[in-house]
């Protein structure tokens, strides 16, 4: 994490008045909702059951839509939902009444690239926003004003445009600009890869992507391999954009929705994503002229990350350093133990449900909204009816436990991986 | 079945003289252009050449296509209202684009060009061909991963002219990343050493499927891999007319020249033979057998997705 902060600029001198962006985050079931929306999400996106591009996630019905939706405008955050396959025939015949119900339930926008979805969702559900998807792969500002001359009040840039590309755009056209700013990232302009489909009759642009750009690949050349024995083969696995050191010039750039990936990702790195951001964002606005980096948010990202982590095209197209050839992912370094669900502030118990096993004399850290975190030393265990425990070993067990400081509900309980 | 209309059978040259050739072994139009506009094509006609190239075509009594359909950066935005003039006044039957941006671009400086909507794998739906139809599309690319059933359907959807790849290698990923170069630093090796460009050979062999090569290279576009198979529908060609397609492609990119023009007379014999004997079509099996005896053994002639379920 060293060598991230001290390549990080110092944005120095005079500046103007900016518009706060959105912080959007994924969530990939209600849960995951919850915990994005409580730690500063300004909105979140979600998929549905039909025409969305992770057929692996717990996609929400359109009764947990609701209950998202109604979690999420008690902190007056908006839910979207991405619609962001590229359909096939077969698909064509139940896109309006889906759109009606993403719109009777409260969604705010759908986040959709095919054009039957944006046509049928202008005429069928005008009260749902159409964010063009990045599977369109908008990268220049005349491909963005034709969104705009269509009706579309936001477009979500390709992965592949630069930060003085996106300058431009926001210059040339009054258009709401959404940009990924941290996850895992396709290594093709996004849409434009069907090795999935080659490889095992999974169509990758309806949400199949079986993720063969991380698989190895011998390169020949001349029907030798290029590497020599023992070197690592030919991937084209990208490693995790992470954005947080550059925060400032993407605000000046102009971005107006911040958004982190991750639909697959775990409640602890939701959580702790949207948490750094957060905080950055908000001491940025604070007193922009006095803003600097914090250490603690870079840390905080560096815990729940599992890949090395990069600037994508912000800043030119990535070269060797950006991909991964080593032969495995590392676990995060951090692992989700429990989640507080009360505190007593009088006899400074905290009732926690368990996420992984933890015993006593274990070191853990609590972490909540704004950075509040600490490390605790686990004394005594005991479940709800005060038996004590020799350890948490239940899925979802209630367990309570004495803490060192104030616990609030949501705050995580994390522990050291292995 | 009534006398369905005969489809066109096009293919791309990198060149006015090979466009020639090709039309010389049974070709009915001509996809040209150069990479600073166009994706993956098998050569460069520069813009200065155009017209001349245009005229020669036409003068076979073909169509000549010019390819704008990859995807545009900014600083690559001022070039499009002179070529796009150029095309147009050099004569050109069509553009073929992917990006809004040259919609725009077209309206406003080759207003009269009719345009196809080729943007690769993304083209999967009618629905989404006819938005682009009213916004001045006369043609639709259909994606290569499209079963039978699906361009059926996607025929019965539109009143577009669609146009569906029949024969080569498909593209299967692309990457605005040098992703060779990347490797090659990666491994300290000067890269230099190798020629990353197309038709350089290069191929890639995933670890768990050694019998499968798969062509990649690197252009000014980034990095492209391809299919290990080449696409071969001559046997499903009386299907496809019947169902209404209006263009077949063949994909000329990574083939030597010979190759090219003797899938185009297997291609042509076979048309022709649909157009005088109907109904009582036959297909010759030397019609496969001229392009088998030019393939490369480690390329299996297949069907591609026609035939496929994919799930997801």
């Amino acid at each position: 994490m060293s060598t991230l902060l001290e390549t990080a600029p110092r944005l120095t001198g005079a500046r103007q008045r900016l518009a706060k962006p959105e912080l959007l985050a994924p969530a990939g079931s209600l849960e995951k909702l919850k915990f994005a929306v409580h730690y500063g999400a300004d909105a979140v996106y979600i998929g549905g059951q039909k025409y969305g591009l992770r057929s692996n996630a717990d996609n929400f019905s359109i009764e947990q839509m609701r209950q998202g939706v109604a979690f999420a405008s008690r902190y007056g955050a908006k839910v979207f939902v991405a619609t962001n396959i590229f359909a096939h025939e077969e698909d064509l015949p139940g896109i309006s009444d889906y759109l009606k119900e993403l719109e009777d339930a409260g969604i705010a926008a759908i986040i959709t690239a095919d054009p039957a979805i944006v046509e049928t969702a202008q005429r069928v559900a005008p009260g749902l926003e159409v964010h063009l998807s990045t599977q369109q792969s908008t990268m220049n500002w005349q491909a963005v004003r034709f969104w705009k001359e269509e009706g579309l009040p936001r477009v979500v840039l390709a992965r592949e445009t630069t930060m003085d590309e996106i300058r431009e755009i926001k210059a040339r056209v009054g258009i709401e600009i959404e940009a990924f700013i941290h996850g895992a990232m396709c290594s093709s302009v996004s849409g434009r890869c069907v090795l999935s489909n080659h490889f095992t009759d999974r169509d990758s642009n309806r949400g199949g992507c079986c993720q063969s750009c991380r698989w190895k690949y011998d390169l020949h050349a001349e029907d030798r391999s290029v590497a020599e024995p023992g070197q690592n083969l030919f991937t084209m696995s990208s490693k995790d954009l992470c954005m947080i050191e550059h925060l400032p010039a993407l605000i000046e750039a102009g971005v107006d929705s911040f958004k982190i990936e991750g639909r697959m990702k775990s409640v602890h790195y939701v959580a702790s994503v949207v948490n750094a951001y957060r905080q950055a964002i908000d001491a940025y606005f604070a007193d922009p002229a006095g803003y600097e980096l914090r250490r603690e948010w870079v840390e905080e990202i560096g815990k729940a990350a599992n890949r090395p982590l990069n600037t994508g095209f912000f800043f030119g197209t990535p070269g060797a350093a950006e991909h991964i050839y080593e032969p495995e992912e590392k676990p995060a370094p951090y692992d989700f133990a429990a989640v507080v669900t009360d505190y007593d502030a009088e006899t400074g118990i905290a009732t926690v449900q368990q996420r992984s096993n933890f015993k006593p004399g274990m070191h853990v850290e609590f972490v909540g909204p704004g950075g509040r975190s600490f490390t605790q030393a686990i004394g005594e265990l005991t479940d709800a009816d005060g038996s004590r425990l020799d350890a948490a070993r239940h899925p979802l067990q209630a367990i309570r436990l004495r803490t060192d400081h104030p616990v609030a509900p949501y705050d995580i309980m994390r522990k050291k991986t292995g | 079945m009534s006398a369905a209309a005969i489809p066109e059978l096009l293919i791309a040259a990198g060149s006015a003289a090979q466009a020639e050739r090709y039309i010389q072994a049974g070709a009915d139009a001509v996809l040209i252009g150069e990479p600073r506009f166009g994706m993956r094509l098998p050569g460069t006609i520069p813009a200065s050449e155009l017209a001349e190239a245009v005229s020669r075509i036409h003068a076979m009594g073909a169509k000549a296509y010019v390819s704008v359909n990859k995807l545009f950066r900014n600083g690559e935005l001022p070039e499009l209202p002179d070529y796009l003039r150029t095309v147009s006044a050099a004569g050109a039957d069509a553009i073929a684009f992917g990006d809004p941006a040259v919609l725009l671009s077209v309206r406003e400086y080759a207003p009269n060009m009719p345009l196809h909507w080729n943007p690769d794998m993304i083209a999967t739906n009618s629905a989404a061909a006819n938005y682009w139809g009213r916004r001045g599309a006369v043609r639709a690319v259909l994606a290569r991963e499209l079963n039978e059933e699906e361009i059926a359907g996607f025929r019965k959807g539109t009143t577009l002219e669609i146009q569906v790849q029949v024969h080569g290698a498909t593209n299967i990923y692309h990457s605005h990343r040098n992703l060779l170069l990347s490797y090659m630093e990666h491994l300290g090796k000067e890269a230099s050493l190798v020629d990353r460009g197309p038709g350089k050979g290069l191929y890639l062999v995933e670890t768990e499927r050694p019998d499968l090569r798969f062509p990649v290279y690197e252009d000014e576009g980034g990095t492209h891999v391809m299919s290990a198979d080449d696409i071969c529908l001559l046997e499903a060609i009386p299907d496809l007319v019947s169902m209404g397609v209006n263009s077949l492609y063949v994909e000329a990119l990574l083939k030597p020249e010979a190759y090219n023009e003797t899938v185009l007379r297997s291609y042509r014999a076979a048309l022709a033979r649909l157009a005088a004997d109907g109904g009582d079509y036959a297909m010759d099996p030397d019609w496969l057998e001229a392009i088998r005896k030019l393939q490369d053994p480690e390329r299996e002639l297949s069907f591609g997705f026609l035939y496929k379920e994919q799930v997801y």
